[in-house]
């Protein structure tokens, strides 16, 4: 995983609600069975109509917003489906850090595997953002993950809270399985006294 | 001792480890596989040369990709499909993992195939990489969707790193109306707190309104507490818990039996345990619920009408709802009995187990299903399909003009040929009304089977309360 610890970036807004995994990656691309290649279809049904023209108005065709590396969305951003599709294809386009109110479970859990930065701001702020990245143009901003701060160049200054070890995580790039497995010991001495419990098994085998 | 949530006794049983400023680690009884997000779990387990921990803790079936015609199953047209198949066959082979494949007779959607063959018991931890996983909790079991590096996690160390969930407690008191359904209750619920309204928290369901639903009517309301945004739901064991696990394929037999009922006896709220949060709704005040936009929160009884936008209660929420009804090619102010469908779904981890397709074949039955209206009818696994059968259940759809399809994710998802055409309206028992998820431009009503039902006879939504019913 690649490590985070500083990030200026334009700033593309996604001014939407709700913003579900079904939208983030529709459901024809999960049959892949690759982890990578899926930057081309993210928002696929936004950006692209039926007949396969550029929707000019949804903001991934705007080229002011070219290789934008932060995305502002509204709030309860990735609920829905566990597709890790959704992480995937966000970074794969390029994206490493989005901004909302809030975030689902489940697509946070995705997000912090893949080195994207989830960065939670009050709902007034992330409007007060949205409407610079809408209005202002080559609007920039900078995520210090060691500050813990979201700042722009016209003073806007904002801190954010990240649990310290997805933070640790996120700077050091590692890797989760590698991680658990310091508790070797601890998981197999567990795992002996765990399979006698006759009710949990979840076959008549195991 | 102090007093326990169902929840934490759970959770307290699992834990191996409790790094200091760390999450938790978790130990997982039991992962469900399909083959939509296994293959990039597997293929990172060779990258690293890691072994699958416990193979004897996983199962898995093909359900998201396949098609529910018996022509489409002998000869799959979409390569990609195929290869993902096959994929998932290979890796099951290589890593010794049971597979109930296409030609299985255990074969169905992962979430009801996992309680009906016994897999699924009360106390246990199960994980899939799928959101729906949140059915299991209605054993009493702490169940939840993962992502796929977490399936492969899982994979390699039967464990997963896990921070504690908040506690919020949803207690249904009182008797449900005739007509009123365990899918009405999670409509409800999803309507009244948002699809937000349970993030970060584990959702115990109790009162009884709960207790009175069959096992079937629980997995309907734990399925779709991730759509309120819930981590998982779960609901207490009780003797209609171990009425419906006893003699299943890999429930404990013998000693062993009432050794686990003793046990799992024990799966309940301790009296003056504390939740983070509760919620009392009171059963008598629900009705049969239609959802009117694009997200599973935006529901409303069918006796109302279409909502204004005007009335959301903040600017961003009126925008959400303009934006829906634009998509959903309604205006504000029709009568829900008044919006005419296309086509109806009837399946899905939500409602394609038996008593579904009971609930459903009841109101079809006599009936036809209108001239303008494409309907079908596709059992949660072959177990479900063989049951119904053997009642009769699939002659009474057929005679009323329904399709009497092969078990699949199907049309829920819309991954495998079931796909509605662009601007195609259509009443679903599944679990999400987003823009495009029944194909491109889709428009999906959430309803329960009855209505569903009913909506295809009718060729617009009805109100089942209404409904007469023929011997």
């Amino acid at each position: 995983m690649e490590k985070f610890i500083t990030l200026t970036s334009l700033a593309m807004p996604l001014d939407r609600t709700n913003v579900d995994t079904d939208q983030i990656i529709p459901k024809q691309f999960l049959k892949r069975i690759e982890r990578t290649g899926y930057g081309d279809f993210l928002f696929f049904d936004w950006r692209q109509s039926p007949d396969g023209q550029k929707v000019a108005d949804f903001v991934i065709n705007d080229d002011r917003y070219e290789g934008a590396q932060i995305l502002i969305a509204g709030k309860n951003f990735g609920c829905g489906s566990s597709r890790e599709h959704a992480a995937w294809a966000l970074s794969d386009f390029g994206f490493r850090v989005v901004i909302a109110p809030t975030f689902a479970d489940i697509f946070f859990s995705n997000a912090g595997k893949n080195g994207i930065v989830l960065v939670r701001l009050p709902e007034d702020k992330v409007e007060l953002l949205m409407q610079r990245a809408e209005s202002l143009s080559h609007y920039k901003l900078t995520v210090s993950l060691a500050d813990q701060t979201v700042t722009d160049s016209l003073g806007f200054k904002a801190s954010f809270e990240i649990d310290p070890f997805r933070k640790f995580c996120l700077v050091e790039g590692l890797d989760d399985i590698g991680l658990t497995l310091r508790h070797a010991a601890t998981l197999d001495s567990y795992e002996a006294k765990h399979d006698a419990a006759g009710w949990l098994k979840p076959k008549s085998s195991v | 001792m102090s007093s326990k949530t169902l929840f934490e006794k759970v959770w307290e049983q699992h834990v191996v480890a409790e790094p200091e400023g760390e999450p938790t680690l978790i130990y997982i009884d039991l992962q469900l596989l399909h083959e939509v997000t296994s293959p990039q779990a597997f293929e990172g387990l060779r990258l690293a040369g890691r072994k699958v921990r416990r193979p004897d803790r996983s199962v898995a079936t093909v359900d998201h990709n396949i098609p529910t015609t018996m022509e489409g199953r002998l000869n799959v047209l979409d390569q990609t499909a195929v290869k993902q198949m096959a994929t998932l066959r290979q890796n099951c082979a290589e890593f010794g993992i049971e597979l109930f494949d296409v030609d299985s007779p255990d074969q169905g959607v992962v979430h009801v195939v996992g309680p009906e063959l016994g897999f699924t018991k009360p106390g246990m931890t199960i994980v899939c990489g799928d959101s729906h996983t949140s059915t299991h909790g209605a054993f009493g079991a702490l169940a939840f969707g993962i992502g796929t590096s977490e399936v492969e996690h899982v994979l390699a160390t039967q464990t997963l790193p896990q921070s504690t969930p908040k506690t919020f407690k949803i207690a249904v008191e009182g008797a449900l109306a005739e007509g009123v359904t365990a899918k009405d209750i999670i409509l409800a619920i999803i309507g009244k707190i948002g699809t937000d309204g349970a993030t970060g928290c584990v959702i115990e369901y109790t009162g009884s309104a709960i207790r009175s639903l069959s096992m079937e009517g629980r997995m309907t309301v734990c399925n779709m507490s991730i759509e309120a945004g819930a981590r998982a739901g779960m609901i207490a064991p009780d003797e209609k818990t171990f009425a419906y696990l006893k003699g299943r394929r890999h429930a404990p037999q013998g000693a062993a039996w009432d050794e686990a009922v003793a046990e799992w006896s024990k799966l309940v709220t301790d009296e003056g345990a504390t939740f983070d949060r509760e919620l009392i709704i009171d059963a008598a005040t629900l009705e049969p619920y239609v959802s009117w936009g694009t997200s599973p929160g935006m529901v409303a009884p069918i006796s109302a009408v279409v909502p204004d936008p005007a009335a959301a209660a903040t600017e961003i929420e009126r925008k959400g709802f303009e934006r829906a009804l634009e998509y959903m090619g309604l205006t504000a102010g029709t009568p829900l009995t008044k919006v005419n469908i296309d086509r109806v779904f009837i399946g899905s981890c939500t409602n394609g187990r038996i008593e579904d397709m009971r609930a459903a074949a009841r109101v079809a039955k006599g009936y036809k299903v209108a001239t303008t209206v494409s309907a079908m009818v596709v059992p949660g696994s072959q177990a479900v399909k063989a049951e119904a059968e053997k009642e009769g259940l699939d002659k009474i759809f057929v005679e009323a003009g329904f399709e009497w399809r092969e078990p699949g994710c199907s049309m829920c998802l819309a991954m495998n040929p079931d796909v509605l055409k662009p601007f195609e309206r259509c009443a679903a028992t599944s679990n999400r009304n987003f823009e495009g998820r029944q194909g491109r431009d889709s428009r999906t009503h959430l309803v329960s089977p009855e209505m569903a039902a009913a909506a295809a006879i009718a060729g617009h939504f009805v109100d089942i309360r209404t409904w007469e019913v023929k011997a």
